[in-house]
């Protein structure tokens, strides 16, 4: 934790006003599937510049949380409220929210029509409004900071995989968004590329971002994250900072669950 | 050193260092290898190549005798013909071509066909190839061109009217494709996206309409459009029939159309939807935008095998007392002067719709190619 926390100080806060602002609020959350019971009694608060980490086993309804938050899911019961604004079934705010939260998919979802650098101004230009010039600059800066500016005039298909999930969290980061919302990025990767995604994650948490990570890479977890969520069979289980998190779980489920996976 | 001694090959001797680059023996590339991997490289490749070999010869000579070197191209009956020359008689089709051309358009009037024919050309352009200079204002132009052309043929405001009565031949195939072509696939995205809709009613009414036009045989939507449709509108009005037959035919083609298009938007991965839709945009702006731009793609083939089928299809408004170019054809057999010429009229009529499809067809690939943009 000691390296971020410098990093943290390193990159002094630019909104220190909005540190305590709770940008993510979900209270009392039920999802299903028709019969399914996805996610029960959710409940969960956000601050801003928070980064959460959020693991557990395959259908637990991890990454079906997070969509919640941008409504590529939709939830039936309880409150999700997301940058002050209430998730409901109203378009424009659904609309609104999702200008703001950006999202990064496990298989990247880049528009394989698109050059990479027109992937990155979309957002920008259909939905900001951004004169072209002005996004296609702001598009290169981001792609410098992904270290990939040299393929912009490409296109996704001819990018390696973790190209393409680097291009992925330019485009979504073009947007300017508040939250950065990061559904298993890494693990439709090859394993030589998943540190270079997660060295552009870990540069971009050390920037203030806003992010809820849904991964199993507990290095990151451990080096990045405020909190870890553990969640099982559509609750959350466990909630603790990572230090209490890895070395001391309390709830059995957590730590088989800890132990399978650090296992390897 | 002396000259002789380097360039003389033959000896197969040079001194260290000066071995020339000799291209690699024929045996190894080239025509003669080329022949041997491709035509005999097997025993069913060579019988093939035999076989096929002996078809041309046979084919080939003939036909070329027929149509060129033994034809008359001249003359002003079937006896003049056969007086010069004992294979086609062009003579034929080159009395009739105005006929063939403009059907029974007013002789006078002919060159606003021609002239409509030629802004046709100058509004695909920029239509088709997006490196075209200037071409916003083509697009533009493109765009009023319907009008445009739909003024100049028919006429009023300013030009004698001809009544679409008078519309024939070959004109008549181009303005009912090119009508259909181009109406039919906005139509056809439309039902597409109906279909696949969230609301009920919108998709109820997309796929009853769909499964309606692809129930129903094109004849018989004609026959609707040249006898019934006149009882759905007040009496009085009139109601052009070629407008109505333009009208059946586009609708025809874009039930086909969405079907095709469907087939493409269901290929696309529903994390496309997703990547776009979280970014905030709008319904139609991720159709336009991201959805539509890869479905199309998918779709072409599918789209211009629908393009082809509608284009030849045009020849059935024979049905309903219209002569297009293969009616034309048809009815001047009976011409006593001429009789039994038959072959050359199909010949004719057949040769017009593969160069106008297999056109189309040139195009689509060249645009396959130039959207693959994956490796």
């Amino acid at each position: 934790m000691s390296e971020v926390d410098i990093s943290e100080e390193s990159f002094t806060p630019i909104e220190s006003s909005m540190g305590e602002e709770e940008l993510i609020q979900i209270v009392a959350m039920h999802k299903w599937y028709g019969e399914f019971h996805v996610l029960k009694d959710i409940n969960l608060a956000v601050k801003a510049r928070e980064r959460i980490v959020v693991c557990g086993p395959s259908g637990s309804g991890k990454s079906t949380l997070i969509r919640c938050l941008n409504r590529l899911e939709e939830h039936q019961q309880g409150t999700v409220i997301v940058n002050g604004i209430e998730l409901t079934g109203d378009l424009k705010k659904i609309e609104e929210i999702r200008r703001e939260v950006g999202i990064v998919f496990q298989h990247f979802n880049l528009f394989p029509h698109l050059t990479v650098l027109e992937n990155c101004t979309l957002g920008p230009i259909w939905v900001r409004g951004t004169p072209k010039k002005e996004a296609e600059e702001s598009a290169m800066k981001y792609l410098e900071r992904v270290k990939i500016p040299e393929q912009a005039l490409k296109f996704p298909g001819q990018l390696s995989g973790g190209q393409q999930q680097r291009v992925a969290i330019a485009r979504s980061l073009c947007m300017n968004p508040k939250i950065m919302l990061f559904d298993e990025p890494t693990s439709a990767l090859d394993p030589e590329m998943i540190k270079e995604v997660l060295d552009v994650m870990i540069e971009l948490a050390s920037t203030g971002m806003t992010m809820i990570v849904v991964s199993h890479e507990m290095g990151f977890a451990k080096t990045v994250a405020d909190r870890v969520i553990f969640m099982d069979e559509g609750e959350i289980i466990e909630m603790n900072d990572p230090h209490e998190f890895f070395d001391n779980p309390q709830h059995e489920r957590t730590q088989l669950f800890l132990s399978q996976i650090l296992a390897h | 050193m002396t000259s002789s001694e380097t360039q003389n090959p033959t000896n197969g001797s040079y001194p260290p260092g000066t071995h020339p680059d000799l291209p690699p023996p024929s045996s190894a590339y080239g025509p003669v290898h080329w022949i041997k991997v491709n035509l005999f490289g097997g025993v069913t490749n060579t019988v093939l190549t035999l076989l096929f070999a002996y078809m041309l010869w046979k084919i080939v000579p003939f036909l070329t005798e027929w149509m060129f070197l033994d034809a008359a191209f001249t003359g002003e009956s079937r006896r003049d013909c056969e007086a010069t020359a004992g294979g086609a008689c062009w003579a034929f089709i080159g009395s009739r071509l105005q006929l063939f051309i403009y059907g029974f358009y007013p002789e006078a009037q002919r060159w606003r066909v021609d002239l409509t024919f030629v802004m046709l050309i100058l509004a695909l352009v920029p239509v088709l190839y997006d490196a075209t200079p200037h071409r916003g204002k083509g697009l533009i132009f493109a765009c009023l061109y319907p009008f445009i052309g739909g003024w100049l043929l028919i006429g009023g405001l300013g030009l004698e009217s001809v009544s679409t009565d008078q519309f024939g031949g070959l004109m008549l195939n181009v303005i009912i494709g090119v009508t259909g072509i181009a109406f039919s696939l906005p139509i056809g995205i439309v039902l597409a996206l109906g279909r696949q809709s969230h609301l009920p009613i919108v998709r109820i009414l997309c796929v009853g309409f769909i499964e309606f036009i692809r129930g129903v045989p094109l004849i018989t939507l004609l026959f609707v459009a040249a006898v019934m449709l006149s009882y759905f509108v007040p009496p009085g009005t009139n109601f052009d029939l070629l407008v109505r037959v333009l009208i059946m035919v586009t609708l025809f083609a874009s039930g086909y159309m969405a079907e095709v298009i469907r087939g493409g938007l269901q290929a696309i991965p529903k994390g496309q939807y997703e990547a776009a839709d979280s970014m905030g945009l709008r319904y139609w702006q991720v159709m336009r935008l991201v959805i539509l731009p890869q479905a199309l793609k998918i779709s072409i083939p599918g789209i211009v095998n629908t393009f082809i089928g509608l284009y030849k299809d045009t020849t059935l408004v024979i049905v309903i007392g219209r002569l297009d170019i293969l009616g034309i054809g048809n009815s001047s057999l009976a011409d006593s002067k001429w009789q039994g010429l038959s072959t050359e009229v199909y010949v004719f009529v057949a040769l017009f719709f593969f160069i106008s499809c297999f056109s189309i067809s040139r195009y689509s690939l060249y645009l396959e190619k130039k959207l693959h943009t994956e490796l």
